[in-house]
Protein backbone atom coordinates (compact mmCIF):
# COMPACT_ATOMS: atom_id res chain seq x y z
CA UNK A 1 0.00 0.00 0.00
CA UNK A 2 1.14 3.54 -1.20
CA UNK A 3 0.16 6.88 0.03
CA UNK A 4 -1.07 7.45 -3.34
CA UNK A 5 -3.23 4.47 -3.98
CA UNK A 6 -4.72 5.77 -0.17
CA UNK A 7 -5.89 9.13 -1.84
CA UNK A 8 -7.19 7.51 -5.11
CA UNK A 9 -9.20 5.30 -2.52
CA UNK A 10 -10.34 8.65 -0.60
CA UNK A 11 -10.95 10.46 -3.64
CA UNK A 12 -13.36 7.08 -4.87
CA UNK A 13 -14.90 7.10 -1.60
CA UNK A 14 -16.06 10.90 -1.86
CA UNK A 15 -17.19 10.94 -5.28
CA UNK A 16 -19.22 7.78 -4.35
CA UNK A 17 -21.30 9.96 -1.89
CA UNK A 18 -21.36 12.86 -3.88
CA UNK A 19 -22.56 10.80 -6.84
CA UNK A 20 -25.04 9.24 -4.68
CA UNK A 21 -26.44 12.87 -3.15
CA UNK A 22 -26.27 14.69 -6.44
CA UNK A 23 -29.29 13.36 -7.91
CA UNK A 24 -30.68 11.76 -4.78
CA UNK A 25 -34.17 14.42 -5.91
CA UNK A 26 -35.13 13.33 -9.29
CA UNK A 27 -38.52 12.89 -10.96
CA UNK A 28 -39.46 9.96 -13.25
CA UNK A 29 -40.03 11.95 -15.91
CA UNK A 30 -36.44 12.20 -16.04
CA UNK A 31 -34.64 8.69 -15.76
CA UNK A 32 -34.00 8.54 -18.79
CA UNK A 33 -32.26 11.49 -19.59
CA UNK A 34 -30.44 11.18 -16.32
CA UNK A 35 -29.30 7.60 -17.29
CA UNK A 36 -28.24 9.08 -20.81
CA UNK A 37 -26.31 12.26 -19.36
CA UNK A 38 -24.29 10.16 -16.72
CA UNK A 39 -23.81 7.14 -19.65
CA UNK A 40 -22.09 10.34 -21.94
CA UNK A 41 -20.36 11.16 -18.81
CA UNK A 42 -19.00 7.87 -18.24
CA UNK A 43 -16.83 8.65 -22.39
CA UNK A 44 -14.26 10.81 -19.95
CA UNK A 45 -12.58 7.37 -20.10
CA UNK A 46 -11.49 8.56 -23.57
CA UNK A 47 -9.16 10.77 -21.58
CA UNK A 48 -7.82 7.00 -20.28
CA UNK A 49 -7.46 5.79 -23.77
CA UNK A 50 -5.77 9.12 -25.29
CA UNK A 51 -3.51 8.42 -22.63
CA UNK A 52 -2.95 4.85 -23.13
CA UNK A 53 -2.43 5.43 -26.94
CA UNK A 54 0.00 8.80 -26.62
CA UNK A 55 2.28 6.41 -24.28
CA UNK A 56 2.30 3.22 -26.85
CA UNK A 57 5.68 1.90 -27.44
CA UNK A 58 4.30 -1.65 -29.30
CA UNK A 59 2.05 -2.21 -32.66
CA UNK A 60 -0.04 -4.24 -30.25
CA UNK A 61 -0.35 -1.42 -27.43
CA UNK A 62 -1.17 1.44 -30.87
CA UNK A 63 -4.00 -1.15 -32.28
CA UNK A 64 -5.42 -1.39 -28.90
CA UNK A 65 -5.17 1.94 -27.84
CA UNK A 66 -6.22 3.11 -31.15
CA UNK A 67 -9.95 0.79 -30.26
CA UNK A 68 -10.32 2.37 -27.16
CA UNK A 69 -9.63 6.29 -28.20
CA UNK A 70 -12.39 5.13 -31.04
CA UNK A 71 -14.93 2.83 -28.58
CA UNK A 72 -14.84 5.75 -26.09
CA UNK A 73 -15.17 8.63 -28.38
CA UNK A 74 -18.12 6.89 -29.79
CA UNK A 75 -19.25 6.57 -25.87
CA UNK A 76 -19.02 10.54 -25.91
CA UNK A 77 -20.23 12.17 -28.88
CA UNK A 78 -23.19 9.87 -28.61
CA UNK A 79 -24.37 10.22 -25.53
CA UNK A 80 -23.99 13.98 -25.36
CA UNK A 81 -26.11 14.10 -28.28
CA UNK A 82 -28.78 11.14 -27.88
CA UNK A 83 -29.36 13.15 -24.12
CA UNK A 84 -29.79 16.18 -25.98
CA UNK A 85 -32.04 15.01 -28.00
CA UNK A 86 -34.43 13.59 -25.61
CA UNK A 87 -34.39 17.00 -23.38
CA UNK A 88 -34.87 19.11 -26.85
CA UNK A 89 -38.33 17.50 -26.10
CA UNK A 90 -38.93 19.19 -22.78
CA UNK A 91 -38.54 22.85 -24.62
CA UNK A 92 -42.49 22.61 -25.66
CA UNK A 93 -43.64 21.69 -22.24
CA UNK A 94 -43.77 25.44 -20.91
CA UNK A 95 -47.37 26.61 -22.74
CA UNK A 96 -46.21 29.38 -25.23
CA UNK A 97 -49.03 31.80 -25.87
CA UNK A 98 -49.74 30.06 -29.44
CA UNK A 99 -49.88 26.76 -27.65
CA UNK A 100 -53.50 28.56 -26.14
CA UNK A 101 -54.54 28.94 -29.79
CA UNK A 102 -54.10 25.80 -30.92
CA UNK A 103 -55.99 24.10 -28.16
CA UNK A 104 -58.86 25.63 -29.97
CA UNK A 105 -57.55 24.01 -33.47
CA UNK A 106 -56.73 27.39 -34.92
CA UNK A 107 -53.43 26.24 -36.72
CA UNK A 108 -53.84 23.33 -38.72
CA UNK A 109 -50.63 20.92 -38.58
CA UNK B 1 3.36 26.24 -12.41
CA UNK B 2 4.23 23.39 -14.35
CA UNK B 3 2.74 21.55 -17.20
CA UNK B 4 1.42 18.85 -15.72
CA UNK B 5 -0.61 21.19 -12.46
CA UNK B 6 -2.08 23.47 -15.15
CA UNK B 7 -3.49 20.02 -16.90
CA UNK B 8 -5.03 19.05 -13.45
CA UNK B 9 -6.47 22.34 -12.93
CA UNK B 10 -8.29 21.78 -15.89
CA UNK B 11 -9.15 18.59 -15.24
CA UNK B 12 -10.66 20.02 -11.89
CA UNK B 13 -13.50 22.21 -13.19
CA UNK B 14 -13.79 19.61 -15.85
CA UNK B 15 -15.30 17.50 -13.00
CA UNK B 16 -16.87 20.05 -11.21
CA UNK B 17 -19.08 20.60 -14.53
CA UNK B 18 -19.66 16.59 -14.27
CA UNK B 19 -21.46 16.88 -10.93
CA UNK B 20 -23.25 20.45 -11.91
CA UNK B 21 -24.59 18.30 -15.01
CA UNK B 22 -25.57 15.43 -12.82
CA UNK B 23 -27.38 17.98 -10.50
CA UNK B 24 -29.31 19.78 -13.61
CA UNK B 25 -29.67 16.84 -15.28
CA UNK B 26 -32.59 15.75 -12.33
CA UNK B 27 -34.11 18.92 -12.81
CA UNK B 28 -36.84 19.38 -15.86
CA UNK B 29 -36.10 23.04 -16.28
CA UNK B 30 -32.19 22.75 -16.22
CA UNK B 31 -31.99 19.44 -17.80
CA UNK B 32 -30.90 20.60 -21.09
CA UNK B 33 -28.30 22.89 -19.50
CA UNK B 34 -26.93 20.24 -17.86
CA UNK B 35 -26.35 18.42 -20.34
CA UNK B 36 -24.37 21.15 -22.28
CA UNK B 37 -22.72 21.71 -19.11
CA UNK B 38 -21.24 18.05 -19.39
CA UNK B 39 -20.26 18.16 -22.69
CA UNK B 40 -18.24 21.25 -22.05
CA UNK B 41 -16.60 19.80 -19.18
CA UNK B 42 -15.51 16.93 -21.56
CA UNK B 43 -14.59 19.06 -24.34
CA UNK B 44 -12.19 20.98 -21.65
CA UNK B 45 -10.73 17.61 -20.18
CA UNK B 46 -9.97 16.23 -23.83
CA UNK B 47 -8.41 19.36 -24.69
CA UNK B 48 -6.33 19.50 -21.60
CA UNK B 49 -5.06 16.00 -22.17
CA UNK B 50 -3.32 17.13 -25.69
CA UNK B 51 -1.61 19.48 -24.17
CA UNK B 52 0.01 16.76 -21.79
CA UNK B 53 4.03 16.30 -22.19
CA UNK B 54 5.21 13.55 -24.21
CA UNK B 55 2.05 12.55 -25.74
CA UNK B 56 2.29 10.41 -29.05
CA UNK B 57 0.74 9.47 -31.65
CA UNK B 58 -1.84 12.70 -31.89
CA UNK B 59 -1.98 12.05 -35.61
CA UNK B 60 -3.58 8.16 -34.84
CA UNK B 61 -5.54 9.81 -31.73
CA UNK B 62 -7.23 12.32 -33.95
CA UNK B 63 -8.00 10.09 -36.45
CA UNK B 64 -9.50 7.65 -34.33
CA UNK B 65 -11.86 10.43 -32.74
CA UNK B 66 -12.66 11.42 -36.25
CA UNK B 67 -13.85 8.12 -36.60
CA UNK B 68 -15.92 7.64 -33.35
CA UNK B 69 -17.82 11.02 -34.34
CA UNK B 70 -18.31 10.30 -37.55
CA UNK B 71 -19.82 7.35 -36.64
CA UNK B 72 -21.82 8.47 -33.34
CA UNK B 73 -22.94 11.74 -34.00
CA UNK B 74 -25.50 10.82 -37.59
CA UNK B 75 -26.30 7.35 -35.09
CA UNK B 76 -27.28 9.80 -32.87
CA UNK B 77 -29.35 12.19 -34.66
CA UNK B 78 -30.61 10.14 -36.97
CA UNK B 79 -32.17 7.20 -34.75
CA UNK B 80 -36.21 7.61 -34.14
CA UNK B 81 -36.52 8.77 -30.69
CA UNK B 82 -38.86 4.88 -29.75
CA UNK B 83 -35.19 3.56 -30.52
CA UNK B 84 -33.14 5.71 -27.82
CA UNK B 85 -32.86 3.75 -24.96
CA UNK B 86 -31.37 0.85 -27.45
CA UNK B 87 -28.94 3.73 -28.39
CA UNK B 88 -28.48 4.31 -24.91
CA UNK B 89 -27.55 0.81 -24.66
CA UNK B 90 -24.73 1.07 -27.08
CA UNK B 91 -23.39 3.63 -26.15
CA UNK B 92 -22.95 2.69 -22.72
CA UNK B 93 -21.52 -1.12 -24.35
CA UNK B 94 -18.67 0.71 -26.34
CA UNK B 95 -18.04 2.65 -22.98
CA UNK B 96 -17.54 -0.54 -20.93
CA UNK B 97 -15.26 -1.95 -23.88
CA UNK B 98 -13.20 1.45 -24.07
CA UNK B 99 -12.45 0.80 -20.39
CA UNK B 100 -11.72 -2.50 -20.74
CA UNK B 101 -9.08 -2.01 -23.38
CA UNK B 102 -7.75 0.65 -21.68
CA UNK B 103 -6.98 -1.30 -18.31
CA UNK B 104 -5.74 -4.27 -20.32
CA UNK B 105 -3.75 -2.03 -22.40
CA UNK B 106 -2.19 -0.10 -19.22
CA UNK B 107 -1.33 -3.87 -18.17
CA UNK B 108 0.43 -5.00 -21.75
CA UNK B 109 2.29 -1.96 -21.26
CA UNK B 110 4.17 -2.20 -17.94
CA UNK B 111 6.43 -4.93 -17.31
CA UNK B 112 3.64 -6.78 -15.31
CA UNK B 113 6.58 -8.16 -12.65
CA UNK B 114 7.25 -4.77 -11.33
CA UNK B 115 3.75 -3.92 -10.88
CA UNK B 116 2.47 -4.43 -7.31
CA UNK B 117 -0.42 -6.46 -6.46
CA UNK B 118 -2.82 -3.78 -6.05
CA UNK B 119 -1.91 -2.50 -9.45
CA UNK B 120 -2.51 -5.69 -11.11
CA UNK B 121 -5.94 -6.11 -9.44
CA UNK B 122 -7.61 -2.36 -10.49
CA UNK B 123 -6.14 -3.65 -14.19
CA UNK B 124 -8.29 -7.21 -13.65
CA UNK B 125 -11.69 -4.56 -12.28
CA UNK B 126 -11.50 -2.86 -15.32
CA UNK B 127 -11.31 -5.42 -17.37
CA UNK B 128 -13.44 -7.83 -16.31
CA UNK B 129 -16.63 -5.33 -15.02
CA UNK B 130 -15.77 -3.31 -18.50
CA UNK B 131 -16.16 -6.52 -20.53
CA UNK B 132 -19.27 -7.78 -18.71
CA UNK B 133 -20.57 -4.33 -19.81
CA UNK B 134 -19.99 -4.54 -23.08
CA UNK B 135 -21.59 -7.56 -23.60
CA UNK B 136 -24.73 -6.92 -21.68
CA UNK B 137 -25.44 -4.12 -23.38
CA UNK B 138 -24.82 -5.56 -26.65
CA UNK B 139 -27.64 -8.13 -25.71
CA UNK B 140 -29.92 -5.36 -24.33
CA UNK B 141 -29.20 -3.50 -27.69
CA UNK B 142 -30.51 -6.62 -29.78
CA UNK B 143 -33.54 -7.32 -26.95
CA UNK B 144 -34.44 -3.95 -27.59
CA UNK B 145 -34.15 -4.02 -31.19
CA UNK B 146 -35.92 -6.96 -31.55
CA UNK B 147 -32.80 -8.71 -32.92
CA UNK B 148 -33.43 -11.80 -30.55
CA UNK B 149 -36.53 -11.90 -28.73
CA UNK B 150 -37.46 -9.71 -25.57
CA UNK B 151 -39.28 -12.70 -23.48
CA UNK B 152 -36.77 -14.20 -20.80
CA UNK B 153 -34.19 -16.86 -22.16
CA UNK B 154 -34.20 -19.63 -19.96
CA UNK B 155 -32.53 -23.33 -19.80
CA UNK B 156 -32.65 -26.04 -17.59
CA UNK B 157 -29.32 -25.53 -15.49
CA UNK B 158 -28.78 -22.43 -16.36
CA UNK B 159 -27.76 -21.34 -12.84
CA UNK B 160 -25.51 -24.01 -12.47
CA UNK B 161 -23.97 -22.67 -16.14
CA UNK B 162 -23.52 -18.55 -14.57
CA UNK B 163 -22.00 -20.17 -11.22
CA UNK B 164 -19.88 -22.50 -12.96
CA UNK B 165 -18.71 -19.20 -14.99
CA UNK B 166 -18.68 -17.04 -12.74
CA UNK B 167 -16.56 -18.93 -10.10
CA UNK B 168 -13.98 -19.53 -13.45
CA UNK B 169 -13.66 -16.19 -13.08
CA UNK B 170 -13.15 -16.14 -9.67
CA UNK B 171 -9.98 -18.40 -10.12
CA UNK B 172 -8.60 -17.15 -13.09
CA UNK B 173 -8.39 -14.12 -11.29
CA UNK B 174 -6.45 -15.03 -8.47
CA UNK B 175 -4.26 -16.75 -11.57
CA UNK B 176 -3.42 -13.87 -13.13
CA UNK B 177 -2.46 -12.07 -9.58
CA UNK B 178 -0.06 -14.67 -8.74
CA UNK B 179 1.46 -15.16 -12.57
CA UNK B 180 0.82 -11.83 -14.20
CA UNK B 181 0.32 -13.89 -17.32
CA UNK B 182 -1.37 -11.70 -19.80
CA UNK B 183 -2.74 -14.84 -21.94
CA UNK B 184 -4.80 -15.58 -18.82
CA UNK B 185 -5.99 -12.15 -18.96
CA UNK B 186 -7.17 -12.09 -22.17
CA UNK B 187 -9.28 -15.25 -20.94
CA UNK B 188 -10.47 -13.66 -17.85
CA UNK B 189 -11.61 -10.64 -20.86
CA UNK B 190 -13.14 -13.29 -22.94
CA UNK B 191 -15.23 -15.21 -20.14
CA UNK B 192 -16.36 -11.57 -18.62
CA UNK B 193 -18.18 -11.02 -22.08
CA UNK B 194 -19.67 -14.61 -21.88
CA UNK B 195 -20.60 -13.88 -18.32
CA UNK B 196 -22.36 -10.61 -19.32
CA UNK B 197 -24.11 -12.23 -22.06
CA UNK B 198 -25.54 -15.14 -19.56
CA UNK B 199 -26.43 -12.42 -17.16
CA UNK B 200 -28.97 -11.02 -19.26
CA UNK B 201 -30.09 -13.61 -21.08
CA UNK B 202 -33.18 -14.81 -18.87
CA UNK B 203 -34.19 -11.13 -17.94
CA UNK B 204 -37.37 -9.91 -19.95
CA UNK B 205 -37.73 -7.20 -22.50
CA UNK B 206 -39.77 -5.02 -20.51
CA UNK B 207 -36.88 -4.93 -17.73
CA UNK B 208 -34.00 -4.15 -20.02
CA UNK B 209 -34.09 -0.40 -19.15
CA UNK B 210 -33.83 -1.18 -15.56
CA UNK B 211 -30.35 -3.66 -16.64
CA UNK B 212 -29.19 -0.71 -18.67
CA UNK B 213 -29.41 1.29 -16.43
CA UNK B 214 -27.41 -1.13 -13.93
CA UNK B 215 -24.59 -1.42 -16.69
CA UNK B 216 -24.77 1.75 -16.91
CA UNK B 217 -23.09 1.95 -13.43
CA UNK B 218 -21.01 -0.94 -13.90
CA UNK B 219 -19.40 1.20 -16.66
CA UNK B 220 -18.98 4.31 -14.37
CA UNK B 221 -17.12 1.89 -11.60
CA UNK B 222 -15.03 -0.02 -15.10
CA UNK B 223 -13.79 3.75 -15.91
CA UNK B 224 -13.26 4.22 -12.20
CA UNK B 225 -10.87 1.09 -12.20
CA UNK B 226 -9.05 2.23 -15.42
CA UNK B 227 -8.88 5.67 -13.53
CA UNK B 228 -6.63 3.57 -10.67
CA UNK B 229 -4.59 1.86 -12.98
CA UNK B 230 -3.81 5.22 -14.72
CA UNK B 231 -3.20 7.08 -11.45
CA UNK B 232 -6.06 9.60 -13.37
CA UNK B 233 -8.42 11.42 -10.41
CA UNK B 234 -10.24 12.23 -13.17
CA UNK B 235 -11.48 9.22 -14.34
CA UNK B 236 -11.64 8.29 -10.84
CA UNK B 237 -14.32 10.94 -9.60
CA UNK B 238 -16.14 10.87 -13.11
CA UNK B 239 -16.26 7.40 -13.05
CA UNK B 240 -17.28 6.78 -9.68
CA UNK B 241 -19.71 9.49 -9.71
CA UNK B 242 -21.56 7.66 -12.51
CA UNK B 243 -21.30 4.50 -10.28
CA UNK B 244 -22.88 6.06 -7.63
CA UNK B 245 -25.59 7.99 -9.13
CA UNK B 246 -26.67 4.89 -11.88
CA UNK B 247 -26.70 2.72 -8.83
CA UNK B 248 -29.40 4.91 -7.27
CA UNK B 249 -31.29 5.46 -10.55
CA UNK B 250 -31.41 2.06 -11.19
CA UNK B 251 -33.04 1.20 -7.54
CA UNK B 252 -35.33 4.28 -8.40
CA UNK B 253 -36.48 3.02 -11.71
CA UNK B 254 -36.99 -0.14 -9.90
CA UNK B 255 -38.75 1.24 -7.51
CA UNK B 256 -40.97 3.10 -10.07
CA UNK B 257 -42.30 -0.29 -11.00
CA UNK B 258 -43.37 -1.38 -7.93
CA UNK B 259 -40.49 -4.06 -8.16
CA UNK B 260 -36.98 -4.56 -6.30
CA UNK B 261 -33.91 -4.98 -8.01
CA UNK B 262 -33.43 -8.74 -7.15
CA UNK B 263 -37.09 -9.71 -8.48
CA UNK B 264 -35.84 -8.00 -11.41
CA UNK B 265 -32.89 -9.71 -12.18
CA UNK B 266 -33.35 -12.92 -10.95
CA UNK B 267 -37.01 -14.04 -10.96
CA UNK B 268 -36.69 -15.56 -14.05
CA UNK B 269 -33.74 -17.97 -12.58
CA UNK B 270 -34.70 -21.07 -12.01
CA UNK B 271 -38.33 -21.59 -13.03
CA UNK B 272 -39.11 -21.48 -16.33
CA UNK B 273 -41.95 -18.98 -16.14
CA UNK B 274 -45.38 -20.46 -17.88
CA UNK B 275 -47.10 -17.62 -19.91
CA UNK B 276 -49.93 -16.45 -17.21
CA UNK B 277 -53.24 -18.05 -18.54
CA UNK B 278 -52.27 -18.32 -22.06
CA UNK B 279 -53.82 -21.72 -21.96
CA UNK B 280 -57.37 -20.24 -20.79
CA UNK B 281 -57.03 -17.52 -23.06
CA UNK B 282 -57.23 -19.69 -26.31
CA UNK B 283 -60.93 -20.30 -25.50
CA UNK B 284 -62.18 -17.39 -24.52
CA UNK B 285 -63.73 -15.09 -27.07
CA UNK B 286 -63.32 -11.04 -26.98
CA UNK B 287 -65.64 -8.26 -28.37
CA UNK B 288 -64.38 -6.86 -31.54
CA UNK B 289 -65.89 -3.50 -32.75
CA UNK B 290 -66.14 -1.17 -35.68
CA UNK B 291 -64.60 2.07 -36.12
CA UNK B 292 -68.61 3.76 -36.08
CA UNK B 293 -68.98 1.54 -32.86
CA UNK B 294 -65.92 3.29 -30.96
CA UNK B 295 -66.77 6.60 -32.48
CA UNK B 296 -69.95 6.94 -31.20
CA UNK B 297 -69.26 5.74 -27.99
CA UNK B 298 -66.47 8.10 -27.59
CA UNK B 299 -68.38 10.87 -29.33
CA UNK B 300 -70.80 10.56 -26.40
CA UNK B 301 -68.68 10.28 -23.78
CA UNK B 302 -68.06 12.96 -20.43
CA UNK B 303 -64.48 11.77 -19.79
CA UNK B 304 -62.44 10.06 -22.12
CA UNK B 305 -58.87 8.75 -20.38
CA UNK B 306 -56.42 7.97 -22.97
CA UNK B 307 -53.77 5.79 -22.55
CA UNK B 308 -51.22 5.34 -24.17
CA UNK B 309 -48.05 2.60 -24.70
CA UNK B 310 -45.15 1.29 -26.94
CA UNK B 311 -47.58 0.53 -29.66
CA UNK B 312 -48.49 3.90 -30.12
CA UNK B 313 -45.34 5.10 -30.31
CA UNK B 314 -43.97 2.54 -32.85
CA UNK B 315 -47.21 3.40 -34.85
CA UNK B 316 -46.08 6.98 -34.90
CA UNK B 317 -49.36 7.79 -33.80
CA UNK B 318 -48.43 10.84 -31.56
CA UNK B 319 -49.66 13.10 -33.93
CA UNK B 320 -52.69 11.28 -34.44
CA UNK B 321 -54.00 10.95 -31.02
CA UNK B 322 -53.82 14.34 -30.10
CA UNK B 323 -56.33 15.20 -32.86
CA UNK B 324 -58.44 12.50 -31.84
CA UNK B 325 -58.44 14.46 -28.60
CA UNK B 326 -58.85 17.94 -30.20
CA UNK B 327 -61.64 16.64 -31.62
CA UNK B 328 -62.92 15.16 -28.55
CA UNK B 329 -62.66 18.62 -26.74
CA UNK B 330 -64.67 20.58 -29.21
CA UNK B 331 -67.30 17.97 -28.53
CA UNK B 332 -67.03 19.04 -24.96
CA UNK B 333 -65.30 15.44 -23.83
CA UNK B 334 -63.23 15.95 -21.26
CA UNK B 335 -60.03 14.25 -22.16
CA UNK B 336 -57.36 13.07 -20.27
CA UNK B 337 -54.21 11.29 -20.73
CA UNK B 338 -52.97 8.60 -18.37
CA UNK B 339 -49.34 8.08 -18.41
CA UNK B 340 -48.37 5.07 -16.44
CA UNK B 341 -44.19 5.64 -15.38
CA UNK B 342 -42.73 3.39 -17.57
CA UNK B 343 -45.31 3.73 -20.53
CA UNK B 344 -42.77 3.54 -23.81
CA UNK B 345 -39.89 1.57 -22.96
CA UNK B 346 -38.46 3.63 -20.64
CA UNK B 347 -39.30 5.57 -17.46
CA UNK B 348 -40.06 9.19 -18.93
CA UNK B 349 -40.19 8.17 -22.50
CA UNK B 350 -44.09 8.53 -23.15
CA UNK B 351 -43.98 12.27 -21.57
CA UNK B 352 -41.15 13.04 -24.62
CA UNK B 353 -43.31 11.23 -27.04
CA UNK B 354 -46.32 13.16 -26.34
CA UNK B 355 -44.07 16.06 -26.06
CA UNK B 356 -42.89 16.20 -29.20
CA UNK B 357 -46.61 15.77 -30.89
CA UNK B 358 -47.53 19.19 -29.07
CA UNK B 359 -49.84 17.21 -26.51
CA UNK B 360 -50.17 20.01 -23.43
CA UNK B 361 -48.74 18.93 -20.63
CA UNK B 362 -51.50 19.96 -18.53
CA UNK B 363 -53.79 17.22 -20.03
CA UNK B 364 -51.16 14.37 -18.83
CA UNK B 365 -51.93 12.64 -15.96
CA UNK B 366 -49.44 10.65 -13.94
CA UNK B 367 -50.96 6.96 -12.56
CA UNK B 368 -51.68 7.51 -9.28
CA UNK B 369 -53.86 10.47 -10.07
CA UNK B 370 -55.43 8.85 -13.46
CA UNK B 371 -56.21 6.30 -10.89
CA UNK B 372 -57.98 8.19 -9.09
CA UNK B 373 -59.99 9.57 -11.76
CA UNK B 374 -60.49 6.18 -13.21
CA UNK B 375 -64.03 5.67 -11.70
CA UNK B 376 -65.89 8.40 -13.08
CA UNK B 377 -64.34 7.96 -17.06
CA UNK B 378 -67.01 6.74 -19.66
CA UNK B 379 -64.28 5.55 -21.81
CA UNK B 380 -60.57 4.02 -21.31
CA UNK B 381 -59.13 4.14 -24.72
CA UNK B 382 -55.99 1.80 -24.17
CA UNK B 383 -53.33 2.69 -27.35
CA UNK B 384 -51.20 0.45 -28.15
CA UNK B 385 -50.24 -0.50 -24.29
CA UNK B 386 -50.97 -3.82 -22.81
CA UNK B 387 -48.97 -4.72 -19.71
CA UNK B 388 -49.20 -1.48 -18.10
CA UNK B 389 -52.88 -1.90 -17.87
CA UNK B 390 -52.63 -5.78 -17.28
CA UNK B 391 -54.96 -6.56 -13.81
CA UNK B 392 -52.62 -9.45 -13.87
CA UNK B 393 -50.16 -7.29 -11.57
CA UNK B 394 -52.86 -6.96 -9.13
CA UNK B 395 -53.79 -10.54 -9.37
CA UNK B 396 -52.27 -13.46 -10.04
CA UNK B 397 -49.07 -13.74 -7.87
CA UNK B 398 -47.21 -15.86 -10.01
CA UNK B 399 -47.28 -13.03 -13.01
CA UNK B 400 -43.94 -12.06 -14.05
CA UNK B 401 -45.28 -8.82 -13.57
CA UNK B 402 -47.03 -9.37 -9.83
CA UNK B 403 -46.57 -5.83 -8.00
CA UNK B 404 -46.05 -3.68 -10.99
CA UNK B 405 -48.65 -0.87 -10.28
CA UNK B 406 -50.62 -0.08 -13.67
CA UNK B 407 -53.50 2.08 -14.43
CA UNK B 408 -56.64 0.64 -13.37
CA UNK B 409 -58.33 0.89 -16.93
CA UNK B 410 -60.64 -1.49 -15.66
CA UNK B 411 -62.51 1.22 -13.57
CA UNK B 412 -64.21 2.63 -16.19
CA UNK B 413 -67.21 2.43 -17.28
CA UNK B 414 -65.97 1.26 -20.77
CA UNK B 415 -62.77 -0.19 -22.49
CA UNK B 416 -61.43 0.04 -26.02
CA UNK B 417 -58.13 -1.36 -26.82
CA UNK B 418 -56.92 -0.29 -29.99
CA UNK B 419 -54.33 -2.95 -30.94
CA UNK B 420 -53.18 -4.78 -34.18
CA UNK B 421 -53.55 -8.22 -32.94
CA UNK B 422 -54.28 -10.59 -30.10
CA UNK B 423 -50.23 -10.48 -29.29
CA UNK B 424 -49.60 -10.58 -26.20
CA UNK B 425 -47.71 -7.53 -24.71
CA UNK B 426 -43.44 -6.61 -24.26
CA UNK B 427 -43.40 -8.68 -21.32
CA UNK B 428 -45.05 -11.47 -23.12
CA UNK B 429 -48.15 -12.34 -20.65
CA UNK B 430 -51.41 -12.47 -21.64
CA UNK B 431 -54.31 -9.88 -20.35
CA UNK B 432 -57.44 -10.66 -19.00
CA UNK B 433 -58.76 -7.15 -19.55
CA UNK B 434 -59.30 -8.22 -23.12
CA UNK B 435 -61.54 -10.90 -22.31
CA UNK B 436 -63.77 -8.30 -19.71
CA UNK B 437 -67.12 -8.09 -21.07
CA UNK B 438 -66.54 -4.20 -20.77
CA UNK B 439 -64.36 -4.31 -23.40
CA UNK B 440 -64.36 -3.92 -26.77
CA UNK B 441 -61.40 -4.50 -29.15
CA UNK B 442 -60.65 -2.32 -32.55
CA UNK B 443 -58.52 -4.08 -34.13
CA UNK B 444 -55.60 -2.59 -36.81
CA UNK B 445 -53.03 -0.30 -37.24
CA UNK B 446 -53.01 2.18 -34.41
CA UNK B 447 -52.19 5.34 -36.31
CA UNK B 448 -55.02 4.18 -38.72
CA UNK B 449 -57.27 3.69 -35.99
CA UNK B 450 -57.29 7.20 -34.46
CA UNK B 451 -57.55 8.90 -37.52
CA UNK B 452 -60.69 7.28 -38.67
CA UNK B 453 -61.69 7.41 -35.20
CA UNK B 454 -61.09 11.46 -35.22
CA UNK B 455 -63.14 11.43 -38.52
CA UNK B 456 -66.17 9.31 -37.18
CA UNK B 457 -66.08 11.39 -34.30
CA UNK B 458 -66.68 14.69 -36.27
CA UNK B 459 -69.74 12.41 -38.21
CA UNK B 460 -71.71 11.54 -35.67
Amino acid sequence: MTNGLVELFTIFILSAFVGYEVISKVTSILHTPLMSGSNAIHGVVLVGAMIVLGSAHTVGEEALGFIAVVLATLNVVGGFVVTDRMLEMFKARTPAPQDVQRKDGDLPE
Amino acid sequence: MSRGTVIDIFYLVAVVGFILALKALSSPRRARMGNLLGAAGMVLAVGATFARAGLGHVGLMVGAMAIGVAVGVPAARLVRMTAMPQMVAAFNGVGGGAAAVVSLTAFVSTDAKLLPIYKVLEVIFGVVIGSFSLSGSALSFAKLQELVTGRPIVYRGQQRVNAVVAAGILALLIAVLTTDSTVLLWILLVLSLALGLLFVLPIGGADVPVLISLLNAFTGLAVAASGFSLNSNLLVVAGTLVGASGTLLTVLMSNAMGRSLPNILFSAFGAVITAGTSEAATTRSVRAATVEDVAVLLAYARKVAIIPGYGLAVAQAQHAVRELANTLTKRGVEVFYAIHPIAGRMPGHMNVLLAEADVPYEDLREMEEANREMSTVDVALVVGANDTVNPAAKEVPGSPIYGMPIINADEAANIVFLKRSMRPGFAGIDNDLMYNPKTVMLFGDAKDSLQKLASGVVRV
